[in-house]
């Protein structure tokens, strides 16, 4: 658990991720694992970059915080990361967690996601540290993410308790100075020693659990103990007039919005120093708490019964920024320095929006576009088809967490829901959460369609391997697993798959696969992401402007290479198709939607 | 903190912005500043819109800055001038990329992409400070449509204190060897284009 020696140090710019990654590896980490989830999929492949470390990418957050956890109790430093959403799909073994304590030291990171730019919701995390009983740590830049990181590993052990490091997008994702000492040659880990057997801490059946749960309660007072003299937390003493508590990101608004005021900077935010905060409300005019999202700090101090402003003034909901800190504190009458100038209204002017669209080339756009066609019924999952709600598609009925299409769609028909009811779910989340999901469908005789989206990838996140790309993280040829065997080793026999750019055959097997009764039926349909390396793009291709009338029939599969052209067809008064020779790939699936036969591929040129 | 420097670089998803300001915050640092860097990126950016925010001073606190601060906004796209123009302090420099990328809201014919004369009328509310940059045809003449970030950085640098041999060395140390000529060449006509 040594630190490696140093042979240069230096400031780089590092991302929240990165430092993440660094300061795990710099406190000797063995194991790490993690689903990729926005804002926290940086991680993982920054990791998997350093020698020592074997770096995996779980088939979902549980299985990967299942893996972290082992590995600590077999005596290796082990991390889990994942998003914020991703911890309530790890939190069952999280809970018992706290129970079991650690072997060797455990960091999760949770990566919260205020302003919810990539997410389904906003949860604050922190409030897992305080339900599960552990302590969580908050870096506000990426100097702190790697020291906080590292620090954590300690805390960890000698607490015996498992450590929340708790980042947001914001943090993740800027870069900001950090000193690096980097070794100049790789760490080679000593071998663990046997496994240590102490069933009585690792093994929760009851009797065992009712005996961890005092040593639970008793290490939380011992934590509250430390975290009045925890390096982490900090006073920086200005002027007494008003005292702001704050914590992350939070911290950097603060402390420009509050010029020269007096600051409780956290770093552990659970537990809480009770009598450090205590001591600085007693020496402050008037006590703030500056913190995003929920009044998680705010409210154990005003369970103290002391005073503040908070959340009374500063929003609970979306990112915090400079801005609605200033305005908050201007409400509560606080002496800060007015917004530098109220923006020039620019409302004669309307800026065209430029909402997400699938891809030119897409595989998911021949599925939407015949779901619409056919009317029927979308319980979605998450992934890129998401933007399958969105126009021109607009066909998707519910969406709300890894895997739930399936369910979801299960539960309507079984209460007895009248329409034609379609799962959709991708290749990546079939094996997260969609295994379990399709089982359940199967054995209770469900009667829906399950149609499964194999693009090659976890695509929305950027590309990452899982369990069906036959590649690890580190880059090893391993098994892909065959997601048709699969399903029919379940026992579907209604089964259909079909090529993602063939239209005609994605509705046929749709049609079919609807008109199954009394058994769940399942369509995979196959086709790579255009961002899966070695994607080879064909012909593009074009519109005959002779031939086209302006239908606009090719308009509504949602292509952002087919644009209006300015030529007009004189009867129909409506513009006609023009493809964007630089973005079309050449998957031809608004030709075959051309009722008139306008749209031609070019023959294959060299560019 | 209030000598800070505020950049705003945005754009379109695919246009490049994350690597431009990642060598604009580079160069902060190298030049002897804190630099902080930020933008968001996942779900929003599939053919989005793309902001990234670069702060240099003595002590830079939030990685973003508060709208009606930034000092520079460089617009890698038309239209994404007049959307952020809000973020620019009365009288910052705003340099604009003429290259314009229509989202499918016009494509579709839900929306007119609004013209020049709209969009420096929108950008002219703020600041006189306007400079148009052939940054995407100038790249093309060297050879590859990607050195448009190159030349735009080359525009800005002649704004900055910051010596153009520190900008050269970040971006250098950024892109593979055989584009380091033609990167030096695209920052050359940058500064050019402004002067």
């Amino acid at each position: 658990m040594k630190k490696t020696d140093s042979c240069s140090t230096r400031q780089r710019l590092l991302s929240g991720n990165e430092a993440i990654a660094l300061g795990a590896w710099e406190a000797g980490v063995r194991y790490a694992a993690a689903y990729p989830g926005t804002p926290s999929t940086e991680i993982l492949p920054a990791l998997a970059g350093y020698a020592g470390v074997r770096a995996e990418w779980a088939s979902n957050e549980k299985v990967a915080l299942d893996a972290a956890i082992g590995a600590s109790f077999a005596g290796g430093r082990a991390l889990a990361a994942m998003k914020h959403v991703g911890v309530n799909v790890a939190s069952d073994s999280l809970m018992s967690l706290s129970y079991t304590g650690v072997g060797a030291g455990l960091v999760l990171v949770s990566a919260d996601d205020p302003g919810a730019f990539s997410s389904q919701n906003e949860q604050d995390n922190r409030h897992y540290a305080r339900f599960g009983k552990f302590p969580c740590l908050e870096p506000s830049d990426s100097q702190e993410a790697k020291d906080y990181t590292a620090f954590g590993f300690d805390l960890s052990e000698r607490f015996d308790t498992p450590v929340m490091v708790r980042s947001t997008t914001r943090l993740s994702h800027s870069k900001t100075p950090v000193l690096v000492s980097m070794p100049d040659a790789g760490r080679e880990p000593e071998s663990l020693a046997p496994f240590e057997r102490k069933p009585q801490k690792y093994v929760m059946i009851p009797a065992y659990a009712r005996m961890r749960h005092p040593e639970v309660e008793a290490r939380m007072e011992a934590l509250a103990d430390y975290a009045e003299t925890c390096p982490l937390n900090r006073i920086e003493w200005g002027d007494k007039r008003v005292g702001i508590i704050t914590d992350g990101m939070a911290y950097h608004y603060a402390r420009e919005v509050f010029k020269g005021f007096s600051f409780l900077k956290l770093g552990m935010v659970h537990p809480l120093p009770e009598q450090m905060i205590r001591e600085f409300a007693a020496q402050v005019d008037e006590l703030v708490v500056v913190e995003e999202l929920d009044p998680f700090i705010e409210g154990q101090v005003r369970a103290w019964g002391l005073d503040v402003v908070g959340k009374d003034v500063f929003p609970r909901t979306g990112e915090l920024t400079l801005t609605r800190v200033r305005m908050g504190a201007m409400a509560a009458g606080l002496p800060v320095e007015e917004a530098p100038r109220e923006p020039a209204s620019l409302a004669t002017l309307e800026i065209p929006q430029r909402p997400p669209a699938l891809c030119p080339g897409c595989p998911h756009r021949s599925v939407y576009f015949n779901l619409r066609k056919l009317k029927l019924l979308v319980s979605g999952d998450i992934g890129c088809y998401a933007i399958g709600v969105l126009p021109p598609f607009e066909e998707m009925d519910m969406l709300v967490s890894m895997g739930a299409s399936i369910g979801m769609a299960h539960g309507a028909k079984q209460a007895g829901c009248p329409d034609d009811i379609v799962a959709t779910i991708g290749d990546s989340t079939f094996f997260h959460t969609g295994l379990p999901e399709l089982a359940n469908t199967i054995y209770n005789g469900g009667n829906t369609c399950t149609m499964i989206l194999d693009n090659r990838t976890t695509a929305m996140t950027g590309g990452q391997n899982h369990p069906g790309t036959g590649v690890t993280l580190q880059g090893e040829i391993t098994r892909q697993i065959d997601i048709e065997a699969v399903v029919r080793a379940m026992g579907v026999e209604d089964l259909w798959v079909v090529d993602a750019m063939d239209v005609e055959g994605v509705e046929r097997a749709i049609r079919e696969a609807v008109a199954v009764e009394g058994r769940p039926s399942v369509v995979l349909v196959e086709g790579e992401c255009v961002f899966v390396p070695g994607f080879e793009r064909r012909p593009v291709a074009v519109v005959d402007e002779e031939v086209c009338n302006g239908c606009g029939f090719c308009f509504r599969v949602g292509c952002p290479a087919i644009l209006k052209s300015d030529e007009v067809d004189e009867r129909s008064e409506r513009p006609k198709a023009e493809i964007d020779p630089l973005l079309c790939t050449g998957c031809t699936v608004c030709l075959q939607v051309c009722p008139r036969g306008a749209i031609y591929e070019t023959e294959s040129e060299e560019a | 903190m209030q000598d800070t420097t505020n950049f705003l670089f945005v754009g379109v998803g695919g246009q490049g912005i994350l690597t431009a300001s990642d060598i604009a915050a580079g160069v902060g640092l190298e030049g002897g500043y804190q630099a902080k860097k930020s933008e968001v990126h996942g779900f929003s950016q599939r053919g989005g819109v793309v902001e990234s925010h670069v702060r240099w001073g003595e002590d830079v606190g939030s990685p973003t800055a508060e709208k009606g601060t930034v000092d520079f906004l460089i617009a890698v796209e038309v239209m994404e001038s007049a959307r952020w123009i809000d973020w620019l302090r009365p009288g910052g420099v705003v340099l604009i990329n003429r290259q314009r990328i229509a989202p499918m809201t016009v494509t579709a014919g839900d929306a007119v992409y609004p013209s020049d004369e709209e969009i420096l009328e929108a950008v002219k509310a703020r600041t006189e400070d306007v400079s148009w940059v052939e940054g995407l045809a100038i790249a093309r003449e060297l050879g590859d449509a990607r050195m448009t970030n190159t030349v735009m950085l080359g525009a800005l640098s002649t704004r900055l204190e910051v010596e153009p041999e520190i900008w050269l060395r970040v971006i250098e140390g950024r892109v593979p060897p055989r584009y380091v000529e033609m990167n030096r060449r695209a920052f050359e006509e940058g500064r050019r284009a402004v002067s």
